[in-house]
C-alpha cells in the first residue's frame, strides 16, 4: 500500500533518473521514443503509477478503445482547460503503464509532488489489453469505452480476448466511478451489466448518417448470450442501433445523444442532447468517427461537471490531437495526414474523404503502409477495409512505406491503379505533392510509424515544430 | 486479343460472415479481378448458417475464424462432411485457410478442451496446446508442393498444431516460419485441386500463381480438361508479382528459417 504523504526517497529518485534519461533520449533525437523516461522510472519504482493516480486530486479520466483513443484524450484535456482545470495527461499514443508513468515523470518538482496537485485531473488513454491491469491501480473516476474493433491481431491474438479480459475489472470497480459506454457499439453497451459503477451512454440517434450497406470489417456480430445481432441502421461497422434476436437486450438510449448531424470533409456541426440539455457542435475535424470521440469527450465532461456551453466551446476550438487530422501548408497545397491502423479507422476516414463532396471532386492521396510492431506486422487488414469506397471517383493515389507494393496491389483490387509506387517517404512525398495542384488538399492516409515518419517530413517543409516539441 | 467463349465458374463461399478474421475476404476480391482477366465470368453463391448448399460447385473459399466462431459452425460444417468431401473426390477446387483448414480436418480439439468434429475433407487432426504455449505467428515462405506453383507467401497466426495423417499430403513445406505445427516443416494439406493452408495476407492477391492453379482447376472441374473453355492463358499480374516478391523479401528477412525439430 502506498502511504498517503508524499513521494517516497525511493519514488523520487526513479522519478530523477527518469527524467534524466528523457534528456539524453532527446539529445540523440528521435527513436528512443518517448516512452524511455517512463520504462527507466517505471521499473525503479513501480508504486508510481499510483502515486500518479493520487497526486491527480480531481481524480482520473481513463480513455480505452481500439479506435479514437488520443483523440478523445486530447478534447477531454482542451475542455478541462477551458473550463480552467489543468489536466495531468500522456504524451499522445504512448499509453502502456511507461507512458502514464511518462506523464508523471514530466509534471513532477525535484520533490516529487506535483504543482496544483488538489486541483488537477489526470487524463490518460489507456491500451486496451492493458487496461485491466491498470484500472484497479488508477481507480479513475470517470472511464470512457469508445469502441472495439479487430486491430493488430499479430498483437493481440483474438479480438475476443481483449474484451473478455474487462470482466473482473469492471465488477470490482467503484460505485462512484462513472463508465461512459458507446452505446451504439454493442460490445461496449453490454459491459454495463457487468459491473456496479454508474453509467453514461452516448451515442448517434440521426438514422440519415446510416450506411447503405454493412462494412465488410465488422466483428461483434453476435451477442454474450450467442444470439445475433440485428441492426436497424449501422453507423460503422459493428456500431449502430442493434439488438439482440435471440435474448431481445437492445441498445441503451444514449443520454449524450447526436440528433442531426451535418458531415462535410472539413468538419461536422453536429445537434446534441446532453441530458436533455440541446447545444450545438462545431466539430473542427472529419467524419463520422470524430463525432462519435466528441460525444464521448463531451460525456465525460459532463460527467466531470463542465458546464455544457464550455464542452461546446472547447471542442470548437479544439485543434487536431498529434497525426489526427493535422494540416501543414507545403508549396501551396493544404497537406492533411491522417492516421490509419485498422480496417475499421480506414473505412471511416475513406468516407470522411469524401463526406459530402460530389463524385466528380478530385481526391489526392498518399497511402502509405508499414509493418512495425506498432503498425502490425500482418499487412491483411487492408483487405477489410473498403477501398472500393473511392473506386469510380477521381482518385490520383500515390503508394509508399515499407508495404508500398502490398498497398499499391490493394488499390489495384480495389479498381484504382496507383499513379506511382514510392517506398521512400521523401521521394514518395514529392511525387504526390507534384500530382496535387497548387491550392488543392493532399490527403496522407498512413500508418503509424509511417505517420511518424511523413510528420516529421512535412514539419520540416512546414517550418512547424518536431514531433519531440509537439509530443513530449 | 483472340475472342474467347463466355465462360464461368460457380464459386462456394462458406461462412463469409463468420469465418473472416484474417482478411480472407481478400481472396474472393483477387479471384474476382483476376478471373475477370482471364475473361472468366464468377458466380458467387454465399453459404452460411443454416443456408442449403447448392447442387454443385467449382471452387469452395473459407477462411479463418477465432475458437469462438468455430464452435458455431462446427457442428454443421461436419454434417456437411459428406457433401464436401464428395465434390472434393469430384476435383472441385476448394481453398481453406487457418481456422477454416482446421474445420476442414478430421477435428479441432480447440484451447478449452472441446474438440470440435471437422468435415473430414483432409486427413489431418490438430490440437490447441496448453496455455502458456506460444501461437504460430508470422510471416511465412513456403515451397508448394503442387504443379506450376513455387514459392507461396503469406502470414500465419494460430494456436492450433496441425498434424497430417497418412491420408494426407503437406501443401508446402516451410522454408521462413512455422507452418503446420513448426516441427515436422509441413505447411497445409492438399488433396487432389482441395488446399488446406495457415496462410493469410491475404492468400490469393499476392500469389498469383495459385491463384490461376485455383481458377484452371475450377475451369476445369467446369467444362472438363482439354476443352477450350478450360485454357486459361499465362498473363502477367505486375502488381500481384511486386506484392509477391517484397513478401518474400520479409519473411527471409524476419522470420526464423525453418529448421526441423528432433524429437
Ligand atoms: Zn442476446
Amino acid at each position: 500500500m502506498v502511504a498517503t504523504e508524499g513521494p517516497t526517497i525511493r519514488e523520487r529518485a526513479a522519478l530523477m533518473l527518469g527524467r534524466a534519461a528523457g534528456t539524453a533520449a532527446r539529445r540523440f533525437g528521435r527513436g528512443g521514443g518517448t516512452a524511455l523516461p517512463g520504462l527507466v522510472a517505471g521499473a525503479l519504482a513501480p508504486s508510481l503509477l499510483e502515486r500518479l493516480a493520487q497526486q491527480s486530486g480531481q481524480g482520473v479520466v481513463t480513455v480505452t478503445g481500439t479506435n479514437g483513443k488520443t483523440t478523445t484524450t486530447h478534447l477531454i484535456a482542451s475542455i478541462l482547460r477551458a473550463h480552467g482545470v489543468d489536466p495531468l495527461t500522456n504524451p499522445s499514443g504512448s499509453n502502456l503503464e511507461r507512458g502514464l508513468v511518462v506523464a508523471y515523470v514530466e509534471a513532477a518538482e525535484p520533490g516529487g509532488r506535483i504543482a496544483d496537485a488538489a486541483s488537477r485531473v489526470g487524463v490518460f488513454e489507456v491500451d486496451e489489453a492493458v487496461l485491466a491491469r491498470l484500472f484497479p491501480r488508477l481507480r479513475p473516476r470517470v472511464a470512457v469505452f469508445l469502441n472495439l474493433f479487430r486491430d493488430q491481431l499479430d498483437r493481440y491474438g483474438e479480438v475476443d480476448s481483449v474484451g473478455e479480459g474487462w470482466g473482473g475489472m469492471l465488477a470490482s470497480a467503484d460505485p462512484g466511478c462513472t463508465l461512459v459506454l458507446n452505446a451504439d457499439d454493442p460490445s461496449i453497451a453490454q459491459l454495463a451489466a457487468e459491473t456496479r459503477a454508474q453509467i453514461l451512454t452516448f451515442g448517434i440517434d440521426d438514422r440519415e448518417v446510416r450506411l447503405a450497406q454493412a462494412d465488410h470489417a465488422s466483428d461483434a456480430r453476435f451477442c454474450r448470450c450467442g444470439g445475433r445481432f440485428a441492426y436497424e441502421a449501422i453507423f460503422m461497422g459493428h456500431v449502430g442501433i442493434w439488438a439482440c434476436t435471440s435474448c431481445g437486450e437492445r441498445r441503451p438510449n444514449p443520454r449524450v445523444s447526436a440528433r442531426r448531424i451535418e458531415l462535410s470533409a472539413e468538419g461536422s456541426r453536429v445537434e446534441v442532447s446532453i441530458d436533455g440539455a440541446l447545444v450545438t457542435l462545431e466539430i473542427p475535424m472529419a467524419g463520422l468517427y470524430s463525432v462519435y470521440n466528441a460525444l464521448a469527450a463531451a460525456a465525460a465532461a459532463h460527467a466531470l461537471g463542465v458546464p455544457v456551453t464550455t464542452i461546446a466551446r472547447a471542442i470548437a476550438d479544439a485543434g487536431p490531437a498529434f497525426g489526427r487530422q493535422e494540416r501543414f501548408e507545403v508549396d501551396g497545397r493544404s497537406v492533411r495526414v491522417l492516421l490509419a491502423k485498422n480496417p475499421a479507422g480506414m473505412n471511416e476516414l475513406l468516407r470522411a474523404l469524401v463526406a459530402g463532396s460530389r463524385d466528380s471532386q478530385p481526391v489526392h492521396l498518399l497511402a502509405m503502409l508499414n509493418d512495425g510492431i506498432q503498425d502490425g506486422q500482418d499487412v491483411s487488414w487492408i483487405y477489410d477495409a473498403d477501398i472500393e469506397v473511392l473506386a469510380g471517383r477521381d482518385v490520383t493515389v500515390t503508394c509508399s512505406g515499407d508495404r508500398a507494393d502490398d498497398f499499391a496491389l490493394r488499390w489495384h483490387l480495389a479498381g484504382i491503379d496507383p499513379a506511382a509506387v514510392i517506398p521512400d517517404t521523401e521521394a514518395a512525398l514529392d511525387a504526390a505533392l507534384g500530382r496535387t495542384p497548387r491550392g488543392a488538399r493532399l490527403d496522407v492516409v498512413a500508418t503509424y510509424t509511417a505517420m511518424i515518419d511523413v510528420r516529421e517530413a512535412l514539419a520540416r517543409r512546414a517550418g512547424v515544430g518536431s514531433y519531440w516539441e509537439v509530443a513530449r | 486479343m483472340t475472342s474467347k467463349p463466355a465462360r464461368s465458374i460457380r464459386v462456394v463461399t462458406l461462412y463469409d460472415d463468420v469465418m473472416n478474421v484474417y482478411a480472407d475476404r481478400g481472396n474472393e476480391i483477387a479471384l474476382r479481378v483476376r478471373a475477370a482477366e482471364h475473361g472468366v465470368n464468377v458466380e458467387v453463391t454465399s453459404v452460411s448458417l443454416g443456408d442449403p448448399l447448392p447442387a454443385e460447385a467449382d471452387l469452395v473459399l473459407i477462411g479463418g475464424g477465432q475458437d469462438r466462431e468455430q464452435r458455431r459452425i462446427a457442428d454443421e460444417l461436419a454434417a456437411r462432411g459428406p457433401a464436401l468431401r464428395a465434390w472434393a473426390e469430384d476435383d472441385t477446387a476448394m481453398l481453406a485457410v487457418c481456422g477454416g483448414f482446421q474445420l476442414f480436418g478430421r477435428w479441432y480439439r480447440d484451447a478449452s478442451g472441446t474438440e470440435l468434429p471437422g468435415a473430414g475433407v483432409f486427413d489431418v487432426t490438430t490440437l490447441a496446446p496448453g496455455p502458456g504455449a506460444a501461437r504460430c505467428i508470422g510471416d511465412i515462405l513456403a515451397a508448394a508442393q503442387i504443379e506450376g506453383v513455387r514459392e507461396v507467401v503469406g502470414f500465419e497466426n494460430h494456436g492450433g498444431r496441425t498434424y497430417l495423417g497418412p491420408g494426407a499430403r503437406p501443401f508446402a513445406r516451410v522454408e521462413y516460419g512455422r507452418g503446420n505445427n513448426g516441427e515436422d516443416g509441413t505447411e497445409g494439406a492438399v488433396f487432389r485441386n482441395a488446399i488446406g493452408t495457415y496462410l493469410h495476407g491475404s492468400l490469393l492477391p499476392k500469389n498469383p500463381a495459385l491463384l490461376d492453379w485455383l481458377i484452371a482447376a475450377a475451369l476445369r472441374h467446369r467444362y472438363g480438361a482439354g476443352t477450350p473453355e478450360a485454357h486459361i492463358d499465362m498473363l502477367p499480374a505486375p502488381y500481384a508479382e511486386r506484392a509477391h516478391a517484397a513478401s518474400m523479401a520479409v519473411a527471409r528477412r524476419r522470420s526464423p528459417k525453418f529448421e526441423p525439430v528432433v524429437k
